[in-house]
């Protein structure tokens, strides 16, 4: 391909992305200059056919797009999201638990990417699935419940600590804070003993059995390593690295762990990623995450759709819903909102508040009786070309 | 049409008791409607001066006739205040935050600016009751403040403490609360979010009630003759009934005890009035004990005066009837019966230039004779309005009264554009207009290309027809809805129209392989698309011209068109063969009879086999193609042509599935067993190792679920193992394989069950673990963890299922069903909710998208101001088809 050619390619009024297609698929070929001028006039041609018209109602369009294909989407909630260990809600459900934009999904995941120099041993891989991994006090030793001296004794196995790094010292610390500030049990009190790596609780009252048996669960279930919310992790190799996937997400928190590659890392849960990374952040969370719904259910939609709802959602900041208690509840019209959900109370604040409705979407000018201010019936004055 | 007046605004506000009386015409006092001789009472509920609802009386307002009174507000005066039910929680908020003896605000000056910063920097924000702290002193009056509670629905009540230090409820009458809501201050009341101009807070206590003209709560008359009223009439009987006892008891100095009680029922029934679904209240009921449908009911909901009279409309000029297909007609028409297209009318202006024509239809009347007469009219419309109906008496004299200045509805004839519908309507395909052509039978003719974008089939579904009724109309339903210019779809950019089933099943035997016809043959095909002239023959034996299958195809592509892509039933092989593949199968190349690699040089099919992914709906690449280089109609006009050729060529070689298509042999019925046998044992062993201890969990999982898991694949695999052994057996001779192979309909999993094993029923996509204690049926031992203990059905559909298999499989197909009943209503919500959430944005002429109030969604439509029904599969443009079209090869990136 000639560098002018390429030069004419490049100066041309075309997205990018169409810029960079057609030097690939030209790629090493030798065209004639009519060839190319033909191929050029082409796409230019095609490039300003496909401009969208003004008036046009894009909103609608989006909401039936997406809207259409819900109604051969599966209501199947859980699939296996490539990993068998880990059960995912998709389909129908997914794509409504998204635009409802719930602050927790009913199945939080993520897929949390490695570094370059924890990404290819398995061995490293597994080093930071335990610092995320929640684990029990339980999975580090044998815990004894002694109903003789009203006692809970936990006997820490070392050699579990050498295998997941961590030491007798910060399990001691760390387990009867956590069990007082995460589980709001304080009645109990609790001894040391590092030499013999064990750890012994004892209940204030020293009387009840059901309070020895409480602090024993607890004593339990107390989480000692890893993040609170990350319940289960699964390592697996995919194209030459190994991935974490999760069950449970905190973010924040796995973003501080050492060795994850924050760039890449990614959960489902879109409130949370609009939280810490911003509400750019969260709309492109929105975006991926229903075309990702959608695409796994086989159903093509075309970005445009899904990028104006999420803009939608996103536009005053924060994600929105879409329903009664978003988008659709804030809208300026009374008329509106009273058609949406809701009718009485929006009619009667209205009146207090001395609302006035302009008229200028589709419902109020459907109620009143005259022409929607939507594709042509928003054109008022048509000039003549020439 | 636009209307002259445009509504400009609509502004919402309270009728304080002024305005009430200002508007009402009549002072309501008697709770009878009519006398014995049926005649309204004067100021009574069914007053004459509150509008006329019987035909022949005169409204005594304004003189009007029942059709043209509009009605006209009475008012009932309420012997005390009683409070407005929707407006409980204002009262409380208003009570809470402001003082009990001197009205005001209970902050102070700084305060506020503290709130809502200093004056003249507020915006919008108000004072909530959360900024003041309960239980308060006045700042400016100094007094103590109470603690107001508020019990549902209506009543209020201070708590004070006595010196004890004990509290004591006292009850607020809403006359003491209408007392300290007019001592509130206007400008107070402007920071609480409330326009004093227009809403008092005090008004929301009611002294006066406006009484409904009789047009919004007409009475109708019973078979026996007696008159029924309104539920409306029958809650105001009740307002003035209490009434007017409450004054009597009143004037007569009747005990407090007594008085209380009837505040209260007035209360009741006034609450009732306006919404009798309020929370700890009993609903008023009807007679019958039917709760009655007072004013927020009528309201409220999908019926509701909002979603159901306002939002949605009935109209004229529709009509209904079931469909059934007519592959013979173009997908932009539609089949009319001629009984609907003689009711169907379109209104013509006379003009000198088409009199003659008009009078021609008025004479015809209203019954045209045959199908192809030409269409007659149904009314004459007067220059002064008034409509005629023509009759078989009546067209002649119609018909020489004519002149220009007369409009006649004509009846619909050939050609014209109508709308066609078919619910629920998802998306804007699913209304489109069509052109008509008149047919014998009672059903609407639907070319079954078009049944994917209104998703209609022929069991039984009936559509709807619209008529547009101006030229307008009609030139926008042709312009912007008709099916050639909704062949795109807006959701992926690729058409939504095109061949299915049969259509595909017939060009896939078309086209495969290559075949020659002679030339009866070829005219045969060809006979519905009437191409001018016959290429060059491929080859002449014996003095016989021949034509190939793929010459054929060529004939209705146009005859610039370039492409190269790979077919639907490609194999994806490792390495493509490219032209190879099209090569007819010999010893040395048995697998490449997949003739997958499409290639089309200047509108002629050199090699490939047209199939789904070339001209299917939903997909169509030739299509989609075709549409981008010369135009949606030539796209109209391909899919008219192609799905007729399909047909022909279906028809000429016959096509038929039936039971016996399904046949193996006793080898392969061996090996399908010898299979299941197999997985059956694999399955026992892993149970065996489950129960020995030996099983190695899968991370993450307990045993149970790694056993289930395994099972699970290990059946899976068992059934596949079957459709392959059927599938090698049965090969493109087969419909079934015909079919799946070529997209048209089924896959080779539906052929695996017919042929080889049913396979695994699942719910929740797991096994069937229900029923019994430690067992599905009692035809199994208790624990059995087997195969057929838990829904695996070996059978194949052919050779029929076991009783429990039968059973099993009920369980499996309900989950499905179950599974579409509720997803229909949670999708339909969903875009419900997403139109109305989207339904204002539009894309302004500086390309921003904007919402009805002018605010900025998007700078730039989609980031790159691509109209998705105008590009190609997201893309703005197609430049690998471009290339490839104009250097005429295969291109890669």
């Amino acid at each position: 391909m000639k560098q002018s050619q390429i030069d004419v390619i490049e100066a041309a009024d075309l997205p990018k992305k169409t810029k960079d297609d057609l030097i690939a698929y030209i790629g090493e070929k030798d065209l004639s200059d009519e060839t190319f001028n033909a191929i050029m006039d082409r796409i230019n041609i095609e490039y300003a056919n496909s401009r969208i018209e003004p008036c046009e109602a894009v909103g609608i369009i989006a909401a039936q797009s997406i809207g259409e294909p819900g109604t051969q989407m599966t209501m199947r909630t859980f699939h296996f999201a490539g990993v068998a260990e880990i059960n995912v809600t998709l389909g129908l459900p997914r794509l409504i638990e998204i635009l409802d934009a719930r602050k927790i999904p009913s199945t939080p995941s993520m897929t949390i990417y490695l570094q370059d120099e924890y990404c290819c041993d398995r061995e490293k891989a597994r080093e930071v699935s335990w610092q995320i991994e929640a684990a029990h006090l339980s999975e580090f030793g044998e815990i004894v419940t002694d109903m003789l001296d009203m006692k809970v004794r936990v006997r820490i196995n070392r050699d579990v600590c050498k295998k997941r790094k961590i030491t007798i010292e910060e399990i001691f610390e760390r387990a009867p804070r956590k069990i007082r500030d995460k589980n709001h049990y304080r009645d109990f009190e609790c001894e040391e003993d590092l030499a013999d790596a064990c750890l012994t609780f004892i209940p204030k009252d020293q009387d009840s059995y059901q309070n020895l048996f409480a602090l024993a669960e607890n004593v339990r279930k107390v989480i000692v390593q890893g993040i609170d919310d990350i319940e289960r992790v699964v390592v697996r190799k995919e194209n030459e690295e190994y991935i974490l996937y999760t069950e449970g997400s905190n973010l924040k928190d796995v973003f501080e762990v050492e060795g994850v590659d924050t760039t890449r890392t990614r959960t489902n849960n879109i409130a949370e990623i609009s939280d810490v990374l911003g509400i750019e952040a969260g709309r492109n969370a929105i975006i991926d995450e229903a075309l990702n719904t959608l695409r796994e259910q086989g159903l093509d939609v075309d970005v445009r759709h899904i990028m104006l709802v999420a803009d939608m959602m996103c536009i005053d900041g924060e994600v929105k819903q879409i329903g009664r208690h978003g988008i659709a509840g804030e809208k300026e019209s009374v008329l509106s909102r009273a058609s949406f959900e809701v009718t009485v109370n929006h009619l009667l604040d209205a009146a207090v508040a001395n609302e006035t409705d302009i008229l200028e979407g589709v419902t109020e000018n459907v109620i009143v009786g005259q022409p929607i201010q939507l594709g042509t019936g928003d054109v008022k004055l048509i000039a003549k070309k020439n | 049409m636009t209307s002259p007046k445009r509504v400009g605004k609509i502004e919402f506000g309270l009728l304080s008791p002024k305005d009430i009386r200002k508007m009402s015409v009549r002072k309501i006092i008697w709770a009878d409607t009519y006398d014995d001789d049926g005649f309204p009472y004067p100021q009574g509920l069914m007053d004459l001066h509150l509008g006329v609802i019987d035909p022949g009386l005169r409204c005594k307002t304004c003189g009007n006739k029942a059709s043209e009174c509009p009605g006209h507000f009475g008012h009932i005066e309420l012997a005390k205040p009683v409070i407005h039910v929707g407006y409980t929680r204002l009262i409380r908020k208003l009570l809470r935050v402001t003082c009990r003896n001197c009205g005001r605000l209970l902050l102070s000056t700084d305060e506020i600016s503290k709130v809502l910063g200093p004056e003249d920097e507020r915006n919008d924000d108000t004072i909530s009751e959360k900024d003041i702290k309960k239980e308060r002193v006045c700042p400016f009056c100094g007094e103590q403040q109470l603690k107001i509670n508020f019990e549902k629905p209506t009543t209020f009540s201070e708590v004070m403490l006595d010196e004890n230090g004990k509290k004591n409820e006292q009850k607020l009458t809403p006359a003491d609360i209408r007392a300290r809501l007019e001592k509130i201050p206007d400008e107070d009341l402007r920071l609480l979010g409330i326009n004093p101009a227009v809403a008092r807070p005090e008004w929301t206590c009611l002294t006066v009630l406006p009484v409904p003209p009789v047009t919004m709560r007409p009475s109708i008359i019973l078979e026996n003759g007696q008159r029924s009223e309104d539920d409306l009439t029958h809650k105001l009987v009740d307002i003035i009934r209490i009434n007017q006892r409450f004054k009597e008891n009143q004037d007569a100095g009747a005990p407090q005890l007594i008085i209380e009680d009837l505040w209260e029922l007035l209360q009741y029934h006034v609450t009732t009035y306006m919404d009798n679904e309020v929370a700890g209240c009993p609903p008023a009921r009807h007679r019958s004990g039917r709760p009655l449908k007072t004013i927020s009911q009528r309201l409220k909901g999908k019926d509701g005066r909002f979603r159901g009279s306002l939002s949605g409309k009935r109209v004229n000029f529709s009509s209904r009837t079931v469909i059934s297909p007519d592959p013979n007609i173009s997908i932009a028409q539609v089949g009319v019966p001629l009984a609907i297209a003689n009711e169907m009318s379109f209104p013509i202006r006379v003009t000198p230039f088409n009199i003659d024509e008009v009078r021609a239809m008025v004479l015809t009347g209203p019954n045209r004779p045959t199908l192809n007469s030409p269409c007659g009219a149904n009314y004459a419309i007067r220059p002064d309005g008034r409509r005629v109906r023509l009759t078989d008496q009546t067209k002649e004299n119609i018909a020489e009264m004519l002149e220009p200045g007369w409009t006649v509805d004509r009846q619909l004839r050939n050609n014209d554009v109508v709308l066609f519908n078919r619910q629920p309507s998802l998306h804007r395909m699913s209304i489109m207009a069509h052109h008509i052509v008149i047919m014998n039978g009672r059903t609407f003719r639907l070319n079954p290309a078009v049944c994917t974008p209104y998703n209609a089939d022929f069991d039984g579904d009936e559509m709807n027809l619209h008529v547009p009724q101006t030229e307008e109309a009609r030139a926008e339903a042709e312009l912007l809805a008709s099916v050639t210019e909704n062949i795109l779809s807006p959701r992926f950019g690729g058409p939504v129209i095109g061949a299915i089933h049969d259509h595909i099943s017939g060009i896939f035997l078309l086209t495969h392989e290559k075949r020659w016809f002679n030339k009866s043959a070829v005219l045969y095909l060809l006979m519905n698309s009437l191409p001018e002239h016959l290429p060059k023959p491929d080859k002449v034996e014996n003095g016989v011209e021949y034509w190939t299958n793929k010459q054929i195809f060529s004939m209705i592509l146009p005859d610039d068109l370039n492409m190269v892509y790979r077919s639907s039933s490609c194999l994806n092989c490792a390495k493509c063969k490219h032209e190879k593949c099209a090569e007819i199968p010999n010893a040395d190349n048995n697998n490449s009879i997949q003739d997958a690699y499409v290639k089309i040089v200047d509108g002629n099919l050199v090699c490939g086999t047209i199939d789904k992914k070339s001209i299917g709906a939903m997909a169509g690449v030739i299509l989609q193609r075709i549409i981008r280089t010369h135009g949606l109609e030539r796209g109209r006009q391909f899919v008219d042509d192609v799905t007729k050729l399909a047909i022909r060529g279906i028809m000429y070689d016959g096509y038929s599935f039936g039971i016996d298509d399904e046949d193996l042999t006793k080898n392969e019925y061996g090996m399908i067993s010898e299979a299941l046998d197999k997985a059956e044992d694999d399955v026992e062993r892993l149970i065996r190792s489950y129960e020995a201890g030996t099983l190695e969990p899968l991370p993450g999982r307990t045993l149970e679920e790694t056993l289930e898991m395994n099972t699970m694949q290990v059946l899976g695999k068992a059934r596949d193992s079957t459709g392959k052994i059927a599938g090698g057996h049965l090969g493109l001779s087969n419909s079934a394989v015909v079919m799946a192979v070529s997209g048209a309909r089924g896959s080779m999993l539906n052929l695996t069950q017919v042929a080889g094993c049913v396979g695994q029923q699942a719910v929740r996509g797991a096994r069937i673990n229900r029923g019994y204690e430690g067992r599905t049926l009692p035809h199994f031992k208790k624990g059995d963890k087997g195969a057929t203990a838990h829904g695996f059905v070996r059978n194949s559909y052919k050779s029929g299922l076991t009783p429990t298999e039968f059973f099993f499989h009920a369980i499996g197909g309900r989950e499905g069903l179950v599974d579409t009943a509720v997803r229909t209503s949670q999708s339909g919500y969903l875009q419900r909710r997403m139109i109305n959430a989207l339904q204002d944005l539009k894309v302004g002429y500086d390309g921003t998208v904007r919402t009805s109030g002018g605010r900025i969604i998007q700078f730039k439509y989609g980031e790159d101001s691509t109209d998705p029904a105008k590009g190609c599969a997201g893309d703005p443009v197609d430049v690998k088809g471009i290339v490839e079209s104009i250097l005429k090869e295969e291109v890669r990136k």
